[in-house]
């Protein structure tokens, strides 16, 4: 949900938010392409996660974004004004890098400060606006430490304050909280996302963990081999992802060896509607979440059928479980409500059932292979 | 010498596949610099090198050319003074005498105290800066004393490596924190110690292997020290160790050609193990 | 998953069968023993010795023959040296440091140049001066250049000849160590290039430029082998005094101001490090 595009910063100036528009970024490195005729427009005050494997391409847009590098082709528009050809000194934009951007030899204050001192700014005039964003952030307690006393969730916050305080038009994280534990990550991630709203700027937001970009982004952009294979709000990207790519790396998919018949396919014994209404009939591997996987029934009567197996592990996850069932010729993942699985055990027959969400189908591949979509 | 580099960085591509564009300016301009510097140093460096070379090879004649100088390394006889080849000989067992003992002094202290006691790494980076400062003189002039005592144990130039060791501290120490800096002793000594790997273990198969490159250069710059290093042998009056060995000789004889062909030869030798041991120690590092 | 690296006592792992409690700086005591009777015994000797009579008995007055004019003269004179050479081998060392740094970590001239350092390092000796009298001397290859006699330029370039890479190899890994991201983070925060220069890369640098000076002042100030080849500059150089008075026949008489010449180089060589210890503290926080 989009902001309104004018809002308030905590200094009290109004800031108008900016569209960014990337159109048709390209990008090489020898023979190998890093980015391919990118199109991507950020809205007036919205964040996009770009989420992808290495080598995807989301740090090169990033960095084009941010002058860093050169693009081959291409332009870059930001509030209406093109600046391909602006030197990332003058773009005017934040950027948070994954690790070791504070300057060692400042204090904290000096380093949040710095951009404003490049700008001529007045002495008292910067150290007030360092004081806010470190309150922003919640660390003028520290503003007279050095970098190398703070903890690693403490400098990205001070790394946060120092691209805030120069009032950029849009703000770049480069993932940000890949260096950080997984306690101080999960807090600095919803910190990031309050901070961004309350300021209201466009931010492009760059990572390889899909719950960081489900959890804060306005749309998530997915992306592989240098091109954008999904660009649509979060929920949308896991529930109906637009290519298998996007499917099996956002949340975890079982692929079920299916037919297709008449705009449905026919899984296992379950009739399941399609995603994409037009796909020619015949064989398919079928993406079915293992949250649209429940129990029917368990017990050593079960009796047999195509949903009927063994259950192999049970992962606890706290309100659900994760289940893994062995069919014969196949495996199963499926998340079930916690209840439901405290009465099972490694052992255990179990009937599943699918509950008919629409599913996304390939015409490739190994319909043998265990549940995939985790990433390594 | 492989001197640390940051961690984390995102692999610059190489000049070759550059985009025009304002980087590529950048980069240019830096190259200009780049080789400007590397010309006018080298020329500066090589000048005296090469000067050496065309005088080592020069004929009895003044402009005619010769390899006589070259030739004599190996038969120079002079009365009084012991042959050229035994002295270079005599020197290149020092210089290995040296490096091991060196090393074997070195790599295990640092690795133990990067490990354990990591308090005393700036005395020890203290001491191994000092000798760069000492006059050898002093060294020399201390030293006499307790010399006379380990005389008597064996007379022979290569008791001189007691001394060259406290010499190679200074460039062994820098070559070897180096390497040491670019790994993550502590992660690597912890993960080997949870397999249940004695400190030995950790240091002699986990730590130090993947120290190659900077033990190499360590070795190298030990090595070319005890080649170059012309004080305390002479100070000393060791007379069969290569360079005082140069010294008498040009006292003596008015060939001196002699001297700079095998000075030359030994800066080549120096340089030329230098260079290929800097690619046997290259780890196998892929792109991205 | 165990293991801290360090337990409370630092205990060394247990011999088979006795619980052996030592703590973890045993380790280094083979170093420190080497560098005591190596190094900072023969240094003792040498400062006590200077405070003595040759008779053996105390003699603090001897500090007061430092101020003699003669000795005086020496000292200026080879303080002049060192301090040229020294501030010529920084600034040209820096320059050549940072155009081998900002190339291809992996590249052949990169590793040329830090090969041609670690040997040129160490030939400071009579090798190089006799070089430089073929290449500019009154036979010279080149051109005669008769400046080249006059105290202190000959000279101070022969000095700069092996400061320089001294330099290279004392200051390349500080500015490995500058990371990437301070230079995108400062671009990104508007400074132009200057502006990084001024507020970043020089304050993070200059530590290290600092502490490497001082020790090519150190360097220098030490560097004897050369002077002895020099023939013309004798008087000038205070190491070279101290050889001559080993060396001379009246034995036994001059130790003593041998001792003393040193003990003067010495209070120099303390000043000089400390200076140069606490800026490589600096200099370590920021670029380690």
């Amino acid at each position: 949900m989009t902001s309104s595009s004018v809002t308030r910063t905590p200094a009290g100036s109004a800031r108008a938010a900016v569209e960014v528009r990337l159109e048709g970024l390209s990008r090489h490195y020898g023979p190998v392409v890093a980015l391919d005729h990118l199109d991507l427009t950020l809205q007036p005050g919205e964040l996009i996660a770009l989420l992808g494997p290495s080598g995807c391409g989301k740090t090169t847009t990033l960095r084009l974004l941010a002058g860093l590098e050169d693009a081959d082709t291409g332009r870059v528009i930001v509030g209406g004004k093109d600046i391909t050809r602006v030197s990332a000194a003058k773009r005017d934009m934040g950027m948070v890098f994954q690790a070791y951007s504070l300057f060692p030899h400042m204090t904290v204050r000096q380093n949040v400060a710095f951009g404003l001192r490049l700008r001529k700014v007045s002495s008292a005039q910067r150290d007030k606006r360092a004081i806010e964003m470190l309150d922003l952030v919640g660390l003028s307690a520290q503003a007279d430490r050095y970098p190398h006393q703070l903890s690693g969730g403490q400098q990205q916050r001070v790394a946060l304050a120092r691209a805030l305080a120069i009032e950029p038009q849009v703000l770049l994280l480069d993932e940000p909280l890949s260096a950080l534990d997984a306690k101080v990550r999960a807090q600095l991630r919803d910190e990031i996302r309050r901070i961004q709203l309350e300021v209201g700027i466009t931010t492009l937001f760059v990572t390889h963990d899909q719950e960081e970009a489900l959890a804060i982004a306005d749309r998530v952009g997915v992306m592989k081999d240098g091109r954008l294979e999904q660009l649509a709000p979060p929920t949308e990207v896991y529930s109906r992802p637009g290519t298998s790519f996007v499917a099996e790396f956002v949340g975890l998919s079982n692929r079920l060896a299916g037919e297709v018949r008449g705009g449905e396919v026919h899984v296992r014994g379950c009739t399941l509607p399609l995603v994409e209404k037009d796909v020619p009939d015949g064989p398919v591997v079928a993406l079915v979440r293992p949250e649209a996987v429940s129990m029917a029934s368990h017990g050593p009567d079960s009796g047999s059928g195509p949903l009927i197996g063994t259950v192999i592990a049970i992962t606890f996850l706290g309100a659900t479980s994760r289940v893994t069932v062995d069919l014969g010729d196949t495996t199963v993942l499926a998340q079930l409500p916690t209840s439901d699985a405290t009465s099972l055990s490694a052992g255990s027959r179990v009937a599943l059932a699918i509950r008919p969400d629409p599913v996304l189908v390939s015409a490739d591949s190994d319909p043998t292979a265990p549940a995939t979509g985790e990433e390594a | 010498m492989a001197a640390v580099t940051s961690v984390g960085e995102t692999p610059a591509p190489t000049a070759a596949s550059r985009p025009r564009g304002m980087h590529v300016r950048r980069q240019r301009r830096l190259n200009v610099f780049r080789y400007v510097v590397f010309t006018v140093f080298g020329l500066f460096f090589l000048l005296p090198l090469l000067a050496m070379l065309r005088f080592s090879l020069e004929g009895s004649k003044l402009g005619t050319w010769s390899l006589s100088a070259w030739k004599e390394i190996a038969s120079y006889q002079n009365t009084g003074v012991p042959p050229l080849l035994s002295a270079i000989e005599v020197t290149l067992e020092l210089a290995v005498i040296t490096s091991v003992v060196t090393l074997v002094l070195l790599v295990p202290t640092m690795i133990w105290i990067r490990l354990r006691v990591q308090w005393l790494e700036r005395t020890v980076e203290f001491l191994c800066t000092l000798p760069l400062t000492i006059p050898a003189i002093v060294l020399v002039v201390g030293i006499g004393p307790i010399y006379n005592r380990i005389q008597h144990y064996s007379v022979s130039a290569l008791m001189l490596f007691w001394i060259y060791v406290i010499l190679a501290l200074p460039y062994a120490y820098r070559a070897l924190a180096a390497g040491l800096g670019a790994i993550d002793v502590k992660t690597l000594s912890e993960a080997a110690r949870s397999l249940g790997a004695s400190w030995f273990t950790v240091m002699v198969r986990v730590i130090a292997p993947n120290m190659r490159q900077a033990i190499l250069n360590a070795l190298l710059l030990t090595f070319a020290l005890v080649l170059g290093e012309f004080t305390i042998a002479y100070l000393l009056l060791y007379n069969d160790v290569l360079q005082p060995e140069l010294f008498a000789i040009n006292r003596n004889t008015p060939n001196a050609g002699v001297i700079f062909s095998t000075s030359f030869a030994a800066l080549l030798f120096a340089f030329a193990l230098l260079l290929i041991l800097s690619y046997a120690g290259r780890s196998r590092r892929g792109r991205g | 998953m165990a293991v801290a690296a360090t337990t409370e006592t630092g205990a060394r792992p247990a011999r088979a069968g006795r619980r052996l409690s030592v703590p973890s700086w045993a380790g280094t005591v083979p170093f420190f023993a080497y560098v005591t009777v190596f190094l900072l015994w023969p240094t003792a000797i040498v400062v006590v010795d200077s405070l003595k009579n040759p008779s053996g008995s105390w003699a603090f007055a001897n500090i007061t023959k430092l101020a003699d004019p003669l000795v005086r003269g020496y000292f200026i004179g080879s303080v002049k040296l060192c301090l040229l050479s020294s501030v010529f081998g920084a600034v040209f060392g820096a320059i050549l440091a940072y155009a081998v740094a900002i190339g291809n970590p992996d590249g052949l001239i990169r590793r040329l140049y830090i090969a041609v350092s670690g040997v040129l390092a160490q030939f400071g000796g009579v090798t190089l001066a006799f070089a430089f009298l073929v290449l500019i001397g009154p036979v010279g290859l080149l051109f005669h250049a008769s400046w080249f006699y006059s105290f202190p330029w000959g000279i101070t370039v022969i000095y700069t000849y092996f400061q320089i890479p001294l330099m290279v190899l004392v200051f390349l890994p500080a500015i490995d160590g500058v990371k990437v991201q301070w230079r995108e983070a400062s671009e990104n925060l508007g400074a132009s290039a200057w502006q990084y220069w001024r507020y970043v890369g020089g304050p993070l640098l200059t530590p290290a430029f600092l502490g490497g000076a001082l020790l090519l002042f150190a360097n220098a100030l030490s560097a004897y082998a050369t002077a002895v080849a020099w023939e013309d500059q004798i008087a000038y150089i205070v190491p070279q005094q101290i050889g001559i008075a080993l060396s001379s026949e009246v034995g036994l008489s001059n130790v003593n101001v041998a001792d003393l010449l040193a003990l003067g180089m010495i209070i120099m060589m303390a000043v000089v490090m400390t200076g140069y210890a606490l800026l490589q503290r600096r200099a370590a926080r920021w670029l380690r």
